[in-house]
């Protein structure tokens, strides 16, 4: 949910990234936190449990500048993957700006992707929102992986509508700010 | 069910500002913060915090928001109220309007009474702000609209110089 302050002059936005299990979300606000100039950033927040699982959320706020005026801040959520935190992802995802979905490209992950997917459909419809209808992107993620599928299998299933879909791989930051550029660019377009 | 977008105008913010420096005031309290329950911040008076505004307000709507799931499992609606105690800060959370969150920081320069007691007020008053400007948000016209393609433009060419590698 898009929040304009018209007194302060500013606008923050909510960006979530969604995907399964261990698919590279944290690792994907991890490289931002890492790259983006310590001035623009806040406190990279993760509430995990002592195995690095992500059990609630990860939380990046970042500031893009003043533009015409206004001071924007994007905040990045992931959600935690594993299927039993649904009532975690579900909160997360109220009032989203723009959606994220890292998938698996790993041929073992091809099912936990389909399932992921599905449920962030699911929870989205519980808040009368739909994918369609948002900025969103796909990012194929552990693309440097030996059992990666190939990239036509992957898009015929998780992207038949063609949104726009990156390869990625987040440990090292291949195809991380392009995704996050794709969505940031199509949820400010929204306010206009 | 959430509001989808909102804004907030100069009038309103000064009301809002008003009620929680009053709040700040009458309960001798350290910090006030006004937020909405997708964790965005809305207002804040007081002591300038040594900690990130924005994530402790991200944090703040996710112990509400996990509350509120507690309290249904033993059958009641929310719990319009959460307090924190800690050995020197606390925190006293209230409710405001469906969406809106007040989060009250305080010391023992004060007792966790008069907070409450503040703070009931100060929810009243912020919620018929809070009406008022759902209610012209409902007719919101296009003097308010600033976001044109000229905005659009220099977003995405910050964007592009804050997301590179």
């Amino acid at each position: 949910m898009s929040l304009i302050n018209y007194s302060s002059r500013e606008i923050n936005v909510k960006i979530v990234y969604y995907g399964p299990g261990l698919c590279g979300k944290t690792t994907n606000i991890q490289y931002i936190y890492d790259k983006v100039s310590p001035d623009t950033k806040g406190k990279l927040i993760t509430l995990a449990t002592e195995m690095d699982r992500t059990l609630f959320f990860d939380f990046l706020p970042l500031e893009l500048g003043t533009v015409k005026g206004f001071k924007t801040r994007f905040h990045l959520y992931t959600v935690p993957g594993q299927v039993y935190y649904d009532a975690s992802r579900k909160l997360i995802l109220r009032g989203v700006d723009g959606v994220v979905f890292v998938a698996d490209s790993q041929n073992s992950r091809y099912d936990a992707n389909i399932e992921s997917l599905y449920n962030l459909h699911e929870n989205l419809a519980e808040y009368e929102m739909k994918l369609e209808e948002l900025p969103y992107a796909i990012q194929y993620n552990k693309r440097d992986l030996p059992d990666a599928l190939e990239m036509p299998a992957l898009e015929e299933e998780l992207n038949p509508k063609h949104y726009p879909a990156f390869e990625a791989v987040a440990v090292n930051g291949t195809g991380v700010f392009d995704t996050l550029k794709s969505v940031a660019k199509g949820v400010l377009r929204n306010l206009s | 069910m959430v509001r989808t977008n909102w804004k907030v105008f100069e009038e309103d913010y000064w009301a809002i500002s008003t009620t929680l420096q009053e709040l700040l005031r009458n309960s001798n309290s350290t910090s006030v913060i006004l937020l909405d329950k997708t964790g965005q911040m809305i207002a804040s008076v007081g002591e300038e915090p040594r900690f990130d505004m924005h994530s402790f307000a991200s944090l703040c709507a996710a112990d509400f928001e996990a509350n509120a799931q507690l309290a249904k499992l033993i059958g009641e609606k929310d719990f319009s109220t959460l307090y924190h105690q800690g050995s020197n800060e606390s925190m006293y959370l209230a409710r405001v309007a469906n969406d809106i969150i007040l989060v009250v920081l305080f010391d023992k320069k004060t007792t966790l009474g008069l907070v409450r007691l503040r703070t009931k007020k100060a929810v009243d008053s912020l919620g018929a702000v809070i009406k008022r400007l759902y209610n012209k948000l409902e007719y919101e016209n296009e003097e308010y609209s600033e976001f044109d393609e000229e905005f659009t433009a220099e977003a995405e060419l910050e964007i592009d110089s804050l997301f590179s590698d």
